[in-house]
């Protein structure tokens, strides 16, 4: 599903350049659960939103679903990852002037899907995500871990082949936590293809692999037994 | 770009940001307000003028006999000079082709009576063809005719005021008033632009003035129309061989500018005509600017709204909304808000200028307007600009790299 070829990215910071990523191989294969670890500073966010195409790498080969990503202008970028991919962030980034279901829509929005159909599939989504009661609700009326819930149904909304997440767990408490793995989870056993980066060990272990990184290159790459979630909610 | 989801969309955005959408709209609909208001108070301004100036006949002369100020041709200096028959008669004789028509003009003031009702008003002595120099209205009976200055008839054409003065509603026509001792029949009643010291006038034959005042052939000033086709260069020509000819007839020195003064309404115009384009063009300008004041005022606001839209652009972008559509989305915002609260402002300052009339007359604006063709092209230029003003933020924001846009808080 995903290939990478000796990816480097580096920043500019004033006259300094800051080497990030320094030569990055590895693949995912469909229906994988992928942990990134890493401290602070060793690339794993770079290196996610590279693969979400919010970001260029300098050089290195990336191919998503056998589509080399390559030279893309943003139009085409954007309906790539409109198509290929969903985010989860960490700041959850839901639109703060429309209800849970509008925001679930929005993908559906940009895939021109028709109103009527965008919000019986959007109610579905948030329906999974056990949020169907709070549609008609505005993201600040909703707890922390409701609203990563909401990010996670418009991720999935757009039924995308990859969905990446960014610390989906770093601005909740560990119940909550755990109750979004459940989720995540939940959505990998359906077949759908997942990366996850975190620093948190416990969330790694909920994984099916775990991919180190550590100053830019990567130190370990293992495959582990996952932690159900569902043993904690 | 324009189906109705998009409207959608953007109905919802301004709906849940009501502060933004009013502000921008503000913008726009306070500039254009004050452009259609401003602009309408300028043709008010230029309406005034009109009114001041043109209340006479253009195409006329009035000629004021002075006192000499030089000796001239043995002729000593501080000599009145008097006008009389024979100078309408040579006027009439030397000019003919010029001339439209002639007439003399005595006035004296007197009291007039009827009945039990008097007042003081000036009397005017003139032929029947005063009535084109001073655009005189006959709201009922008639002028004095030819036949009136031959055989000096007792008949007075009245001004409304006059006749509202001594009248009240009595029917004044066919009546006899009393004019300085002489009866006079009332044939008319007049109307006159000009306002209320025209309408306290009355009109009487010449002729009659001077048999009154023992057949006397003097009269104070002549007034005289030319033919409207010789333009404005005949009438400057003639203006100079008409001074040339009374000045040499009177023996006047051609320098002396106390002799006679001629007052040539067609010049003056000209004046005036050019004074009201200054005019015109010093409003032009300003409402100008005010133009160029919303245009910059809605520039600022899609600078603001952009900046404040980032992180939601960037959310937008990561789940698939392509540059076009985020230029779309922002620019059809723009140009939606401008155009209503654009044509709301221009609407409220027409309807404030209808319903100002002649309230501000005083301050020198009469019935001030503003042609619909003018204001809504104002308004198109303000929706134009609005929407290249919101055009270069939006592409600036459809740029930015989505990972950026997500870390603006």
């Amino acid at each position: 599903m995903i290939e990478i070829k000796d990816l480097h990215k580096s920043y500019k910071m004033g006259s300094n350049s800051l080497h990030v990523l320094k030569g990055i191989n590895f693949t995912v294969d469909e229906g994988e659960l992928v942990a990134i670890m890493g401290s602070s500073g060793s690339g794993k966010s770079t290196l996610l939103n590279i693969l979400g195409m919010l970001d260029v790498a300098d050089s290195g080969e990336y191919n998503l679903d056998n589509v080399p990503i390559k030279n893309m202008n943003e139009t085409k970028a954007a309906q790539y990852r409109n198509k290929f991919l969903g985010f989860v962030f960490q700041s959850f980034n839901l639109i703060n002037y429309k209800t849970a279901l509008e925001n679930v829509a929005l993908p559906l929005y940009y895939q021109r899907v028709g109103r009527k159909e965008r919000q019986e599939k959007a109610l579905k989504y948030l329906d999974q995500v056990g949020l169907k009661e709070w549609a008609e609700h505005l993201p600040n009326e909703l707890s922390g871990g409701q609203k990563q819930r909401v990010a996670i149904a418009r991720a999935m909304a757009a039924e995308p082949k990859v969905l990446l997440a960014d610390e989906p767990t770093g601005a909740l408490d560990s119940t909550t936590s755990y109750e979004v793995m459940d989720l995540i989870q939940k959505i990998n056993d359906q077949g759908n293809t997942i990366l996850i980066v975190t620093h948190e060990q416990d969330i790694a272990n909920m994984c099916k692999r775990i991919v180190h990184l550590k100053d830019g290159v990567i130190i370990e790459d293992k495959k582990i037994k996952q932690v159900r979630a569902q043993q904690y909610v | 770009m324009f189906s109705r989801d998009s409207w959608k969309e953007i109905f919802e955005t301004i709906q849940k940001n009501k502060l933004r959408t009013f502000l921008s709209g503000f913008t726009v609909a306070l500039g254009i307000f004050i452009f259609v208001v401003l602009y309408g108070f300028g043709n008010g301004l230029i309406n005034t003028f009109d009114e001041f100036f043109n209340d006479d006949a253009t195409n006329t002369f009035f000629i004021f006999p002075g006192r000499t100020s030089q000796p001239y041709k043995g002729y000593k200096s501080n000599r009145q000079i008097e006008f009389d028959n024979s100078d309408i008669a040579d006027i009439e004789k030397n000019f003919a082709i010029f001339l439209e028509y002639v007439s003399p003009r005595v006035d004296r003031s007197g009291l007039v009576k009827y009945k039990n009702e008097s007042n003081n008003y000036t009397t005017r002595g003139v032929s029947s063809s005063y009535q084109y120099a001073e655009k005189t209205m006959i709201m009922k009976g008639r002028y004095l005719n030819r036949k009136d200055i031959l055989n000096k008839t007792k008949h007075a054409v009245i001004g409304r005021l006059v006749e509202r003065d001594l009248f009240g509603i009595e029917e004044s026509i066919g009546e006899y008033i009393d004019i300085s001792g002489s009866v006079f029949k009332v044939i008319g009643v007049f109307q006159d632009d000009a306002g209320d010291d025209e309408e306290r006038r009355l009109y009487i034959p010449y002729t009659t003035r001077q048999l009154i005042e023992k057949n006397t052939d003097k009269i104070n000033q002549i007034v005289l129309g030319f033919k409207p086709e010789i333009g404005y260069t005949g009438a400057m020509a003639f203006e100079r061989s008409l001074d040339k000819f009374i000045r040499d007839k009177k023996y006047i020195s051609p320098d002396d500018r106390n002799g006679i003064y001629i007052r040539n309404v067609a010049d003056q115009l000209k004046q005036n005509q050019q004074f009201a384009g200054v005019l015109q063009m010093i409003v032009g300008f300003v409402a100008f600017g005010t133009i160029i004041a919303g245009i910059i005022g809605i520039g600022n606001i899609m600078v603001f709204v952009v900046k404040e839209r980032t992180k939601e652009l960037g959310i937008r972008k990561a789940l698939g909304a392509t540059p076009r559509s985020v230029i779309g989305t922002i620019l059809l915002e723009s140009v939606f808000i401008t155009t209503v609260s654009g044509i709301f402002g221009m609407l409220l300052g027409i309807a404030l200028l209808s319903s100002l009339g002649d309230t501000l007359k005083d301050f020198f604006i009469t019935n001030p307007y503003i042609n619909m063709g003018t204001a809504i092209f104002a308004t198109v230029i303000l929706i134009f600009f609005g929407g290249l003003a919101g055009y270069i933020p939006a592409r600036r924001a459809a740029k930015i790299k989505p990972i950026v846009a997500l870390r603006d808080e």
